[in-house]
């Protein structure tokens, strides 16, 4: 019982991008259908080598700092090259930010419009972080 | 029974364990054998649920001093 599962990821919040990246790994190797759609304040940590520590939202947020859990970007790269998954960011986005072609990281795809985004999500799940 | 292969997931989160045996299994053969070493009780829970969804067979998972070993065979 495959899904299509959608995930839009607008903050720039470690919790948050945590949990998006655990939903789009966990459900892509699971062989769900999984895009992602990158804007607003995630952007930026998607730049090729943007080590920068997300800022935690709550206490739990510094937890996983100090803890063992598999970095944000880690997940979003698993789901892309163990099961498949669509990352790409938003166009919107990418004007706004000034990202050149080749400045984000090679797992993460071409940019897309949300009249894309939007059609390729129809009828499926969406997930909003 | 044929040798099992160890991977040691001790001491990260979920899906830290999952990613790791995924990782792996992508490049196994059919009928190889994994166990998964895990301290996180979710992961125990959870990687017997993925193997079900996915068809690999789950063998047993035990525990020894908070650690799981979650044993499988890679069908597919």
């Amino acid at each position: 019982m495959a899904e299509k599962i959608s995930i839009v990821v607008v903050s720039g919040e470690r919790e948050r991008l945590q949990m998006a990246a655990m939903i789009a790994s966990v459900g892509a190797v699971s062989g769900d259908e999984v895009s992602v759609f990158l804007s607003m304040n995630s952007l930026q940590y998607f730049r090729k080598g943007a080590a920068e520590p997300a800022p935690a939202e709550g206490a739990f947020g510094k937890l996983l700092e100090q803890k063992k859990a598999p970095p944000f970007k880690q997940l979003f790269q698993s789901a892309a090259e163990l099961g498949d998954a669509k990352i790409h960011p938003c166009s919107m986005a990418v004007d706004v930010l000034g990202v050149k072609p080749g400045e984000l990281e090679p797992w993460v795809g071409e940019p897309m419009g949300l009249t894309k985004f939007l059609s390729d999500a129809h009828g499926g799940q969406v997930w909003s972080f | 029974m044929s040798e099992r292969t160890v991977i040691d997931a001790r001491g990260s989160f979920c899906p830290g364990p999952l990613m790791e045996l995924i990782a792996r299994l992508k490049f196994a053969q059919v009928g190889e054998e994994f166990e998964v070493l895990s301290t996180d009780k979710g992961s125990a829970a959870d990687i017997p649920e993925w193997l079900k969804k996915v068809g690999h067979q789950h063998i047993d998972t035990r525990e020894e001093a908070g650690v799981w070993h979650i044993a499988l065979k890679k069908m597919k």
